[in-house]
């Protein structure tokens, strides 16, 4: 099987700042490859790349077999992060008009039919995503690129959309998505890290969280516990009543925390969020 | 100490209620969270709060002096021809900060790890750093009262550490501060959390006290289980069993506040 898209040592300079810097990437038919990285990592650039937009300034990108050009992106279907909709058209109006651009029949959305007269500017966030993901598979397109597709979007919708990405995973589209919700990242296939234009890490999340642990810290006075790791440049993420400092040694935490009583430590693995923070801010 | 907050508010659009009798408080020194789905009027809320909506119905409790609320509004807040060291340094002429806005400037450029992007346009961030800069301008005149709509939105791990950061200095430092999130696990850090559904409270107190008063039991299951009542998070499903039943193939968890939100939003849709 050929791989959809693939990039190689592919880099993109804007005057003297590299936005991004030699990354490999790849992606098969029905596979879902997420892209994770701090802001301004270059995700959107190595994007528009991929895209055709831009042209690398160094590095090559194959898509379809071929370069990224006008009859490539035929088969590609992009989700922008501003979701490239017309808001003052309504619902079915922008539908019909991605639909013509792509020289395809409109077809049917059933789930959008309860708005398809509405405005998009007077649609919530996770309709308005909705609408924009129908819009950008409307042509059926065997390779998908989408940027922060949830962003701002309830959990059940964010979970709707997710159902939608693995059917047409499922039905042999591959996928390159970006996203800041970790649980979302661990639905991918595999996952590449990017930070400062290069790659991190890349592989499973099994892979990706290999050998990083976190520091779980079980504390009465939680606030009081959060502000001396802080104080100590730990970062440390509440939850559940409870503290977990990524990344860290059980001693220097054990330091911060000194003169706190009834506090409890123990090394556990890291998550795929707390494997990120090491990752990015070491 | 004076509060602030919404006693009774109520907001219709076009002839849609927004926000029904909402009742909300923002203490100074603590950090209050507003959560919900889409439709939950969040945004609402955080627009009456400082003043660019007035309330149909109810009272609003704010600084009377404007200059003493800071508002971060949703995707906003940035001008795009200015660099960022512009952008905070308008802010700070404007409340006529002199020298004392030159040291919090460079503070907020610190905590939010902007200090190497000063010389760059906020029209050509990428949207989180943009979205960083924001609430660093919003928190910029030490507000009494810190309004901050979808902060974290589109915003790394990294970074929505560091924005907490801030915002817990903030409070630390006597600010009220509200902050509306779609992010759930965020609401743990605040000091207390209202649930908005549909422009109504849906529960109100400290995250504990919410997932306390859970209906119903949830699960996890490694498969999807065709209840209506499981939604995929991460590489399993949780299962909701309102009425305290799971089934069988799953295991019992305790509900989170994601679990609370997404259950209401099921509940709603069914109530339809």
């Amino acid at each position: 099987m050929n791989a959809l898209v693939s990039a190689a040592g592919v880099g993109r300079r804007f005057d003297d700042f590299t936005a991004v810097d030699g990354i490999d990437l790849e992606v098969m038919p029905g596979e879902i490859v997420g892209l994770l990285g701090a802001n301004g990592a270059g995700k959107t650039t190595l994007i528009r790349m991929v895209l055709g937009l831009i042209a690398p300034t160094f590095g090559t990108i194959t898509l379809f077999g071929g370069s990224p050009g006008r009859q490539a992106r035929r088969r590609l279907g992009y989700m922008p992060q501003g979701l490239g909709l017309y808001d003052d058209l309504s619902v079915a109006e922008n539908l019909r008009f991605a639909s013509r651009v792509h020289g395809v029949a409109q077809a049917d959305s059933p789930d959008l039919a309860t708005v398809a007269d509405v405005i998009v500017a007077e649609l919530p966030m996770g309709w308005r995503r909705r609408v924009a993901f129908a819009a950008a598979t409307c042509h059926q397109p065997d390779l998908l690129v989408l940027d922060e597709p949830t962003s701002g979007v309830g959990p059940l919708a964010r979970a709707e959309l997710w159902d939608t990405i693995h059917a047409a995973a499922d039905g042999g589209i591959g996928v390159l998505v970006t996203t800041h919700y970790m649980d979302e990242a661990e639905q991918c296939d595999r996952l590449i890290l990017m930070a400062q234009g290069r790659q991190v890490t890349a592989g499973t999340v099994a892979e990706v969280t290999r050998g990083i642990s976190s520091v779980e810290v079980v504390a009465p006075d939680t606030a009081g516990a959060l502000g001396r790791l802080e104080e100590a440049g730990l970062v440390a993420l509440p939850g559940g009543g409870r503290l977990r400092v990524p990344g860290a040694e059980e001693t220097r935490v054990r330091e911060a925390l000194a003169g706190q009583t009834g506090v409890r430590l123990a090394t556990t693995p890291a998550n795929l969020e707390e494997a990120f923070i090491t990752l990015v801010a070491t | 100490m004076t509060r602030f907050g919404l006693d009774d508010v109520t907001v219709d659009e076009d002839g849609e209620t927004a926000l029904a009798t909402v009742d909300l408080d923002v203490t100074p020194g603590s950090i209050t969270v507003l959560i919900g789905a889409d439709v939950a009027g969040k945004s609402t809320a955080a627009r009456v709060m400082v003043g660019l909506r007035r309330p149909d119905g109810g009272r609003v409790r704010r600084p009377a002096d404007r200059r003493r609320i800071g508002y971060q509004p949703e995707a906003a807040g940035t001008w795009a021809e200015l660099t960022v060291a512009e952008n905070l340094a308008f802010v700070a002429s404007a409340h006529r900060m002199g020298s004392a806005g030159v040291d919090r400037i460079e503070a907020l450029l610190d905590v939010t790890a902007l200090t190497s992007a000063t010389g760059r346009l906020a029209g050509r961030l990428s949207g989180g750093m943009r979205q960083k800069l924001a609430v660093a301008m919003a928190m910029l005149p030490e507000p009494e009262l810190a309004v901050l709509d979808e902060a974290t939105t589109g915003l790394d791990p990294v970074s929505r550490a560091e924005l907490w950061r801030l915002l817990a200095r903030a409070a630390a430092e006597g600010t009220a501060v509200l902050a509306t999130t779609s992010y759930l696990d965020e609401a743990e850090r605040a000091d207390e959390v209202v649930v908005l559904d549909e422009g109504r409270v849906l529960a109100a107190g400290t995250a504990g006290e919410i997932r306390a008063g859970f209906a119903g039991t949830m699960a996890v299951s490694e498969t999807a289980i065709p209840t209506g009542h499981a939604w995929r998070r991460g590489s399993h499903w949780r299962v909701w069993s309102p009425n305290g039943s799971h089934p069988p193939g799953s295991s019992l968890v305790a509900p989170d506040l994601e679990d609370v939100v997404t259950a209401a939003a099921i509940r709603r849709r069914e109530g339809r």
